[in-house]
């Protein structure tokens, strides 16, 4: 593999060399490696592109890497990754793009992911995305999570985006099934004339269903983010919100975290706040040796870590 | 501090005129600052703190020490985020310990004892007994003034008079504009 290729997957998925277990790594558009486990495996779709990840009932401790890379310009990449988790598992799934563009080019990466999880499963999935190359085209990326719960299952997804995208649309769609859970962590920073769309929608429709949703964001000179999340209880659900957002120069945060109880027994909760760096905060730093601009620095990336 | 810039007078610490410095140049002369209201942050941890002050040579051991001086085992709070999920008086303990981890030759704490009701407060009079550095201490608490080899006592801004612990409590006891003190704020 090149240096660039490895450099993005380094990044998108700390991924150093192949990694162990299964795997599928894309490149430009096509597949570039691939390997599957006695319980994982990974075949492609006959009708358009992309994979369905196939996970065998009772698979613990196993991880899948699905990392997607493009480095040409001009390229506007779509997959369909479906992923079928068995009953009983509990496994770690790595996703995430990189784009590195040199050229006058735009590129785009689309990738719609549908999660099918089985009765008492657990998942932990990790995706980011990051954009590297000069500044003469754009590189875009637009995720879409599709999340189906079956009952007892849990999913955890962090969802990364820390600079160099100019344009990213972001959206989730989860629905819960009686006792699952969902975590969302999402972490974004944009800065110049980048635009960061996010979107959530979690339907809570089987008793004792919750979903915690977390949001940080950060978004400097001229760029633009938008908040939008839809929680929508059906059932005796708990569902929680956290939106906070720091801006610096003329950045704009629009948040709009909306909560639509339909059962008496739907407990729904939602927080939002945007605001510059605390200088309580800086002054804090500043008193343990910091300069004003290494104590904001530290203040963003804990906030973003 | 050099949070809030003096009208006028001078500031000398060893000889230095440093008035004019700012909070950045007065910490890096040697200078630590305790707050009486811990700031919290969001995502910021404990060891993170830590890891600014110790210049990032990151010895747990070392921060086990300034840690179980304030009565908080480490392995317990290292990864803690700062923020409101820690209590009023957790937050305290962990602020007196990143003042005690700067190793500063002058240490300023503005009301110590505010908000550690729960932890013991004969620790935190230890904790200043046994200290090397020079300790200015902002405090109400008749207990902390009673170790002090100097006491300034202000009364609007102003110093009303400079003394021994025994003068100022003597003071203290017969001036009605003193009752706030001995702990009854």
């Amino acid at each position: 593999m090149d240096k660039i290729t490895l450099e993005l997957l380094e990044k998108t998925s700390g991924l150093h060399d192949i990694p162990q277990g299964a795997y599928n790594i894309r490149k430009d558009g096509k597949l570039l490696a691939r390997n599957c486990s006695t319980e994982i495996e990974i075949v492609s779709k006959p009708d358009k592109d992309g994979i369905n990840i196939i996970i065998a009932p009772h698979t613990k401790n196993q991880s899948v890497h699905i990392p997607v890379v493009v480095t040409q310009g001009g390229l506007n990449d779509l997959v369909y990754n479906d992923f079928y988790i068995g009953d009983d598992c509990d496994v770690l799934i790595v996703a995430g793009c990189g784009i590195h563009n040199d050229s006058d080019q735009n590129s785009s990466h689309n990738g719609i992911h549908t999660f099918h999880i089985g009765k008492n499963s657990k998942v932990k999935y990790i995706e980011k995305h990051i954009g590297l190359g000069s500044n003469l085209a754009e590189k875009n990326l637009n995720p879409t999570t599709k999340i189906l719960m079956n009952e007892n299952s849990s999913f955890e997804m962090e969802t990364v985006q820390l600079g160099g995208v100019n344009y990213a649309d972001r959206r989730t769609d989860a629905t819960l099934k009686a006792n699952a859970t969902l975590i969302i962590n999402e972490k974004i920073l944009t800065t110049e004339q980048q635009k960061a769309l996010t979107n959530f929608t979690v339907k809570l429709v089987g008793d004792n269903s919750k979903v915690e949703v977390t949001s940080h964001s950060v978004a400097k000179n001229q760029s633009f983010q938008a908040f939008n999340s839809n929680i929508i209880g059906k059932a005796k659900c708990f569902g929680h919100v956290e939106c906070d957002g720091i801006i610096s120069d003329q950045a704009i945060i629009n948040s709009t975290p909306k909560i639509s109880a339909q059962d008496v027994n739907a407990m729904l909760v939602h927080e939002a706040a945007i605001g510059k760096i605390s200088e309580d905060q800086i002054i804090k730093l500043m008193t343990l040796g910091l300069t004003q601009e290494q104590a904001e620095q530290q203040i963003i990336s804990g906030f973003l870590s | 501090m050099g949070i809030i810039q003096p009208t006028s007078g001078k500031i000398l610490f060893n000889g230095e005129d440093i008035t004019a410095l700012s909070i950045t140049e007065r910490a890096r002369k040697g200078i630590a600052f305790g707050f009486q209201q811990p700031v919290t942050f969001k995502g910021l941890k404990v060891k993170d703190l830590l890891k600014i002050i110790l210049n990032q040579v990151f010895e747990c051991n070392e921060c086990c020490t300034y840690l179980a001086k304030v009565g908080l085992c480490a392995k317990d709070y290292m990864d803690r985020p700062l923020d409101n999920k820690l209590s009023g008086g957790e937050l305290k303990r962990i602020e007196i310990a990143t003042v005690l981890a700067r190793k500063a030759k002058l240490n300023i704490f503005d009301e110590p004892e505010a908000g550690i009701d729960l932890w013991s407060f004969d620790n935190l009079v230890n904790i200043f007994q046994q200290q090397s550095a020079t300790n200015i201490i902002i405090s109400h608490q008749h207990k902390i003034i009673a170790i002090a080899d100097t006491v300034i006592l202000l009364n609007n801004s102003k110093i009303e008079r400079i003394g021994t612990p025994n003068e100022i409590m003597k003071l203290i006891n017969t001036n009605k504009h003193c009752e706030k003190l001995g702990g009854a704020n």
